[in-house]
């Protein structure tokens, strides 16, 4: 698992405010089906504009970005995070 | 006609009087008489005796601004109600600072009452302490409310009546039932000679943020609205029929008999969008408007028993 997906999983788990642990998630899961809500979905990408020093977007302001941990891994390596500068 | 032809010509015909401020206007009986036969030809359309009727003040607990969501969400629209309570001494200071001009609200401490966001938000707060039934509850209401928009488009009134109904129960119950709401309101509303279109919307939540919030509920389909021309040849919506899943059931704890968190529904009817949408189609002149749509607003009917 790399740096970022644990980072995600983190701030997943400090403002998902899933039932279940953000930990235990495996990348594929939906997010939303395990039990993040709109409102919460909003605090996490708030948390993770924070964390990777990131601003998503309009056009990821989606709930597609935030469906699972690897599509917000996915969105966030489009906005250069974990990419080596070359 | 643009917007501020229309709404001058309001002003001019008497039918509104300008409040003082961007988007508070003071009704004519003649604009009311239109409200109040919208509200009965609404009203006893969709009567139904397992509904329960209410009409609520301009007020709620301010516990259910927050506990709504409204607050979070829409902090931009909200109206709080502030109050003197200090004592004797602090009288002093704040009569002081109106006397000189100064800013004296800061005087004031808010209060265990606030304005009215939507006509939904007091009706929840009621079914907290009783399962739901599996059927579901049914509400039809009418509050005036209240929206922070100052605005020069008489659409865009910052006090305004909506009249309401609510469902509470399980997921399939409220689905059905706002698709059941959106098919008859358009054709209630088309046959008083208003054409409407049904589109997909999204609330106006507040910030970045609330976009991410609004691309959800279009995603799924959450929100749709009745447009139409209201003030100006560019439509506007006069309803909104939302399908809220389980956020109200459990913002509120509301629950089904097997434990579940209930869902609901509501749709809106913005009255005086409604008649101003209707002034603005068929003219001012109320006795010159098509005659169907006459008799279904303002037909008397005589009650039993009486000759």
């Amino acid at each position: 698992m790399s740096d970022v997906e644990n980072t995600v999983k983190e701030i997943l788990e400090a403002h998902g405010r899933l039932p279940v642990s953000a930990l235990t998630l495996k990348s594929d899961d939906d997010l939303y089906q395990k039990g993040l809500t709109s409102h919460a979905s909003v605090n996490v990408m708030l948390a993770l504009e924070d964390s990777f020093d990131v601003v998503f977007p309009d056009a990821l302001l989606r709930r597609g970005t935030f469906q699972s941990v690897s599509a917000i891994c996915e969105a966030l390596t489009t906005l250069g995070v974990g990419v080596d500068p070359v | 006609m643009n917007t501020e032809e229309f709404r001058q010509s309001l002003l001019d015909a008497g039918l509104l009087v300008d409040g003082g401020v961007d988007g508070l206007y003071l009704r004519s009986f003649r604009f009311e008489s239109i409200v109040r036969g919208l509200e009965a030809y609404i009203s006893s359309a969709w009567f139904d005796p397992r509904q329960t009727q209410l009409f609520l003040p301009p007020i709620m607990p301010l516990s259910t601004l927050v506990t709504a969501g409204y607050a979070t969400s829409f902090p931009n629209l909200i109206g709080t109600i502030s109050s003197f309570m200090g004592s004797e001494r602090e009288l002093v200071t704040l009569l002081e600072a109106l006397s000189t001009g100064e800013d004296w609200s800061a005087h004031l401490t808010q209060v265990e009452v606030a304005l009215c966001s939507a006509s939904c938000h007091p009706i929840y707060p009621l079914l907290r302490s009783l399962p739901v039934p599996d059927e579901g509850l049914l509400y039809e209401v009418q509050c005036p409310c209240f929206r922070h928009e100052p605005s020069h488009d008489p659409a865009r009134m910052q006090s305004f009546r909506q009249h309401e109904y609510i469902y509470v129960g399980p997921e399939e119950g409220a689905r059905t039932r706002r698709e059941l709401w959106i098919a008859g309101a358009r054709e209630l509303l088309e046959d008083l000679g208003l054409d409407i279109d049904v589109v997909e919307a999204n609330d106006p939540f507040f910030g970045r943020a609330g976009q991410l919030l609004a691309a959800g509920q279009r995603e799924k389909v959450l929100k749709y609205e009745l447009m139409t021309r209201i003030s100006s040849d560019s439509p506007g919506a006069v309803c909104s029929g939302n399908y809220h899943e389980d956020h109200f059931g459990k913002d509120f704890g509301l629950s089904l008999s097997d434990g579940s968190i209930a869902h609901s529904a509501c749709f809106g009817f913005g009255l005086d969008r409604i008649t101003l949408s209707l002034l603005f189609t068929h003219g001012f002149d109320v006795d010159a408007w098509p005659s169907a749509t006459r008799q279904r607003l303002f037909a008397t009917t005589v009650s039993p028993g009486t000759s």
